[in-house]
């Protein structure tokens, strides 16, 4: 079970509280997290990343285990603590703008 | 029994303004989607009920929104209570989807504009401006975007097709963004020819398509801006806003960067009816809905100081379809204002005597019962407003 927290305006649109639990076969790395996470709550797709080119947001940043992990490549494995669903999967908002 | 609803975009929220024809209270619902700047909200000409919003955000996009009860519930296309996934098991939440139309068959190459620097700069999608709903098909939406194109609907939101005779027109490499983005921000349907259409962005000016959106010309001849290197170019200009009178939609009324100009023809020539205005600067310019020859709009300073002059807020009314213009006051604050009011922020209902509405940058909307006569808040104190909409429901 992954662990996969969304900025508040992401929470809104899909409607949830909190944390999302996904169940995720295989590697567990952005890219499969942000797949598990767009087929369960379509309406996000395109929030967290780009239609088409599927490229993170400019304003997105992702975090595992507390690191900052946004230009890691999408398809490298995410640290263990976040695959065994001990420290969530962050989804942030980049502090910028008004 | 006539009501009015009007529809607020805010940068922090969409929110709906409700009265009975009389116009004197007011009941003030929202905020929906709060804390997203929503800049457009429009209702179907032919089903007042089916309601579209363009909810977006630098951070996490765009977002269309749909109400088919006037404003009441909000669900996102192809969301809600339909099918998520395809039956592949692949996300159907397509609604947001607006990807430039490169295909062989229907689209342009992703071809490139001009950017601030003057060097050629690839089309981005950043957010929608403006919906413009079908005059005779709820499920049919015209969306203006920037970076500048025009995508449509024919399925009520669920996905978007570029219609890119616009984007791909031979005046496009010329095209410059304005200091808002290079926006669509205007689509004005011709209620007599279901094929004509015009748009505007800013900045190259503004398009006509006889043929429903396949193939566009643009029509500037006669505007004269001084801020290009050349002030009578083909494109280039900096249109602001234009309107027409659904009765008569061969004139054209337009506010641009500077100068309120005028079209007898459908936009093939323009000739300048600022005439005795205090500033030919602004955004906004809307008609009458009962008096084709009457025409409003609120000068600001300049370019530079986008707030009205003197401090006072004054809608500019001219009932000769321009040149003579007579400053609106009553109820209007007559000192210490410094607001604007954007583009897409006043509209009129077709109630009579007609009423006239506009939000400013300050946050307040203002109505007006009686032609532009006298004005009153109806709210004052909301997040800096965008787009302001209306519809007068039977």
């Amino acid at each position: 079970m992954i662990r996969v927290t969304l900025p508040h305006h992401l929470c809104v649109l899909a409607q949830v509280e909190g944390e999302v639990q996904l169940e995720i076969d295989g590697e567990v790395t952005q890219r499969t997290v942000l797949d598990a996470l767009e087929a369960r709550f379509p309406m996000l797709c395109g929030t967290v990343r780009e239609h088409g080119t599927l490229r993170r947001r400019p304003r997105v940043r992702f975090f595992a285990n507390l690191e900052d992990v946004s230009h890691e490549s999408p398809d490298a494995p995410l640290p263990r603590v976040v695959a065994e669903g001990e420290s969530p999967f962050m989804i942030v908002g980049a502090i910028s703008g008004g | 029994m006539t009501a009015i609803r009007i529809l607020v975009g805010t940068r922090k929220g969409a929110f709906i303004l409700s009265s009975d024809a009389r116009r004197r209270t007011w009941s003030v619902d929202g905020p929906h989607f709060g804390g997203w700047e929503v800049y457009h909200v429009k209702g179907s000409p032919v089903d007042p009920g089916r309601i579209y919003a363009s909810q977006t955000s630098s951070w996490f996009g765009q977002i269309i929104q749909r109400s088919n009860d006037g404003g009441k519930t909000w669900e996102q296309p192809a969301s809600g209570g339909e099918a998520k996934t395809t039956p592949e098991g692949m996300p159907k939440g397509e609604s947001n989807k607006f990807v430039y139309d490169t295909s062989a068959e229907t689209g342009r190459p992703l071809t490139t504009h001009q950017w601030y620097d003057g060097t050629q700069h690839p089309w981005e999608f950043a957010r929608v401006w403006h919906l413009e709903p079908s005059l005779d098909d709820p499920d049919t939406v015209y969306a203006g975007v920037e970076d500048a194109a025009l995508f449509r609907t024919t399925d009520g939101g669920r996905s978007w097709h570029e219609l890119a005779g616009l984007r791909g027109h031979e005046s496009g490499p010329n095209w410059t963004p304005g200091a808002g983005g290079m926006c669509l921000h205007t689509i004005v349907l011709d209620p007599t020819n279901k094929d004509r259409i015009f748009c505007a962005i800013s900045a190259a000016g503004t398009f006509r398509s006889d043929d429903g959106g396949t193939t566009w010309k643009p029509i500037n001849q006669g505007l004269h801006s001084l801020y290009i290197p050349d002030p009578t170019a083909e494109v280039g200009h900096c249109v602001h806003r234009i309107a027409i009178h659904p009765n008569n939609p061969n004139i054209l009324f337009m506010q641009k960067h500077w100068d309120v100009m005028r079209s007898d023809d459908g936009g093939d020539s323009w000739r300048e009816v600022s005439g005795n205005l205090p500033s030919d600067f602004g955004f906004p310019i809307a008609v009458h809905s009962h008096e084709p020859e009457t025409i409003y709009v609120v000068p600001i300073l300049s370019d530079a100081l986008h707030y009205p002059p003197d401090g006072k807020l004054r809608v500019y009314r001219s009932r000769s379809g321009g040149e003579e213009w007579e400053p609106l006051t009553r109820g209007l604050p007559q000192e210490h204002c410094y607001v604007n009011v954007l583009r897409d922020a006043m509209a009129v209902d077709t109630a009579d005597p007609c009423g006239i509405y506009f939000g400013t940058t300050g946050g307040q909307v203002y109505a007006s019962a009686d032609d532009g006569d006298s004005w009153a808040p109806i709210v004052r104190d909301l997040p800096a407003v965008l787009s302001v909409e209306v519809q007068t429901i039977s």
